[in-house]
């Protein structure tokens, strides 16, 4: 009898995938956020007084910016099933460390240069208590949060550094020549490439995806997870520093509380966007989705003339039932298979029995 | 072993498309009837009389009057009035509201700035779009913006607090100060002059600090809190911030300190009036919200009807309020401070 049924199994084959190829690529997280994306981009357009100006796109993508490209390094972290909450107060160190060095006298190349690497150094800080001393990264970088804020706030005190040369603020400012578009999409675009290839087409990226998944079996795979989590903290510190070099320069202001609550809404995004917040799961198209639907809403609801408050409110319950549609979905495909499962498992019994 | 995700399908996010799309659509349409396109304000010889109030943050009862006085002038003048804000004082916050009011293609924008520099890009970027930039309550630096509407003079509103408290306190001892936000220009301005005021007229009395309470309630009931804690001896506190000294008299009117502690400071009569009639208050001071913002929603209109460019000595007519010139810089001045006490908060409501 058991006999038997092992052999049955052993015979059984498989299909290379669950689903036909068509549906694995619709019905994704992604794709949801995306299409989701286009209705709120065709309705606004369709119902919002001045939504379709060229202003729009540039004040857009320029406000967003910053959420973008700090969204690329923490979609890898949150994979691995780690957060770094300290990325916005990296953006106000590194945005006091820009002004502190351009007042001393510094040309402003330098200066930014100096203030990315004190974003790298943060990074570091945070990576080496998270990898070699091991403790949480939610436990550690509410630490740094507030060690990194303090310190900002602490260099420049209440004042604020408002003098920066005309060419590099008007070079943050300035839309790439004949577009509504923003340059500061330049690097963004470049290191939205760079990050897309290592996350999806390296071995490095899909380490991650095994750690998120599982830390342990990733460790035994052979997979260096402390030193791999480390780069990714570093990166993160250093792709913050950056942001907070272009947010000093687009707002002519370097102030400890530049940013402040930035983690959130880079987080909330990167969430929307279809990463799971237990590890092993998203993509960066989905999360670049995200940031720009959460960005787009916010505009579209503004220029209609509904306040900040409402927008909100709005942007909660979409995060709310994004996380929820997820889990709901993931509980009734569950009972669905179980319920499947027991059905086949019948009609075998009875086609096994004479 | 990703299988179990891929095959995530999203009929819930969805239907949360749909109910967004619902929610953006019937927004859009009410913002469509209720003119907030900003088209249409303009009648013959005049030009776009759309003008929006931007002030530092909504839910702040000091911006509600000074918006509704604002109201008020765009209603008789017949243009249309519309109020944005962040909800939080941030400095950076506003300039997302600024560049909306530049995409709508709005006539004028009355601003309170929350930071004299952080949307001076965004209000000259709104300026080249033909945005009349009108600033009123905290002012930008003065290329940012066409008019500035000052309540009243910074040594005006500096000295009759510093007289009251130094009234209230009997001339001696020590005082401090509880503030807005750190960077909050007005404020920092009135700090510096009291402090001279302090220097040249009151020896005898000592600022022994100041602290900010960012202009939240709680932050600045905690703030009142640690600073009698710190200082057994304070005689008196001064709170240029309505909504600090209205949460610095809340504390000392259920402490031991209540008409122990002296506290002075700019309040609205609605929020101080409990605590002028108990006591823990003596008097205040402040100038008319709504008169500020009625004046400067009629400058923004001479502004934008090109009946003055915001130069010196351009005058122009402010409704109830009279003739209006233009002082050095850009500024419009409102009038001297007013000082609430028992005898005349009864008269006022707002």
């Amino acid at each position: 009898m058991t006999a038997t049924a092992t052999d049955a199994r052993a015979t059984r084959t498989y299909a290379a995938h669950a689903q036909p190829a068509w549906r694995r690529i619709l019905f994704t997280r992604e794709t949801a956020v995306i299409a989701l994306l286009a209705i709120v981009i065709a309705v606004a357009l369709a119902t919002v007084p001045n939504f379709d100006s060229p202003l729009t796109v540039t004040y857009l993508l320029r406000d967003v910016a910053p959420i973008l490209l700090i969204a690329l390094p923490m979609t890898l972290i949150i994979v691995t099933e780690e957060i770094d909450l300290s990325v916005a107060s990296v953006v106000g160190l590194s945005s006091v460390m820009t002004g502190i060095l351009t007042q001393s006298g510094l040309p402003f190349p330098v200066a930014a240069i100096l203030a990315v690497l004190v974003g790298t150094v943060a990074g570091v800080v945070n990576g080496f208590l998270i990898t070699v001393v091991g403790l949480p990264s939610l436990a550690v970088t509410i630490g740094t949060l507030a060690l990194f804020r303090g310190i900002a706030v602490g260099l420049l005190g209440t004042t604020a550094i408002t003098e920066f040369p005309e060419f590099w603020s008007d070079l943050a400012k300035d839309n790439i020549p004949g577009t509504p578009v923003p340059g500061i999409m330049i690097p963004f675009v470049v290191l939205a490439i760079a990050f897309a290839i290592l996350l999806h087409f390296t071995p490095f990226g899909r380490s991650l995806y095994a750690i998120g998944l599982n830390k342990e079996a990733a460790a035994f795979s052979g997979i260096d997870v402390g030193r791999t989590k480390f780069l990714l903290f570093v990166l993160s510190g250093t792709v913050s520093g950056f942001a907070g070099v272009y947010f000093t320069l687009l707002y002519s202001n370097a102030r400890g509380d530049n940013a402040t609550g930035m983690e959130l809404a880079i987080i909330a995004a990167v969430l929307l966007g279809g990463v799971s917040i237990f590890g092993g799961r998203g993509a960066l198209h989905g999360v670049i989705a995200g940031v720009l639907l959460i960005g787009i809403l916010g505009s579209a609801l503004r220029l209609a003339g509904v306040t900040s408050d409402i927008i909100n409110v709005i942007t909660g319950v979409l995060l709310v039932l994004s996380v929820v549609s997820a889990s709901l979905l993931a509980w009734l495909r569950r009972k669905r298979t179980s319920a499947i499962g027991k059905k086949k498992g019948r009609s075998a019994m009875s086609a096994d029995s004479p | 072993m990703f299988s179990h995700d891929r095959k995530r399908r999203s009929p819930g996010t969805a239907i949360a498309a749909v109910a967004l799309g619902a929610a953006l659509a019937l927004t859009g349409c009410s913002a469509g009837n209720g003119g907030g396109g900003g088209e249409g304000g303009g009648d013959g010889d005049g030009g776009n009389l759309a003008i929006t109030f931007l002030p530092k943050n909504l839910g702040n009862p000091y911006f509600d009057t000074s918006n509704a006085g604002g109201e008020e002038a765009i209603e008789e003048f017949g243009g249309t009035f519309a109020e944005v804000g962040p909800s939080e004082a941030s400095p950076t916050s506003q300039v997302s509201f600024i560049q909306t009011a530049a995409q709508q293609g709005v006539g004028g924008l009355v601003v309170s700035a929350n930071d004299p520099e952080a949307i001076c890009d965004a209000l000259n970027e709104a300026r080249d779009a033909g945005v009349k930039v009108v600033t009123f309550d905290s002012d930008t630096n003065p290329e940012c913006r066409d008019l500035f509407i000052n309540q009243a003079t910074a040594e005006g509103i500096a000295k009759s607090q510093v007289d009251l408290i130094a009234e209230q306190i009997g001339g001696a001892g020590q005082i401090a100060i509880l503030s807005a936000s750190a960077n909050a220009t007005n404020q920092n301005a009135w700090i510096e002059l009291m402090e001279e005021e302090l220097a040249a007229n009151h020896p005898d009395i000592e600022l022994v600090e100041t602290v900010y309470g960012d202009d939240d309630d709680q932050t600045s009931f905690d703030k009142t809190a640690a600073l009698l804690q710190t200082y057994p001896e304070l005689k008196g506190i001064i709170s240029p911030t309505t909504v600090g000294i209205a949460a610095a008299a809340r504390y000392l009117s259920t402490s031991e300190y209540k008409g122990q502690v002296a506290l002075t400071g700019l309040g609205t009569p609605n929020q101080m009036r409990e605590y002028v009639e108990d006591g823990t208050v003596t008097a205040f001071a402040l100038w008319n919200p709504a008169d500020l913002g009625y004046l400067a929603a009629y400058a923004a209109k001479a502004l934008i009807e090109g009946e003055i460019t915001g130069e010196e000595g351009d005058s122009f007519d402010a409704g109830k309020l009279g003739e209006y010139e233009v002082g050095a810089d850009g500024v419009v001045l409102l009038g001297d401070p007013f000082v609430f006490d028992a005898e005349n908060i009864g008269d006022f409501d707002f």
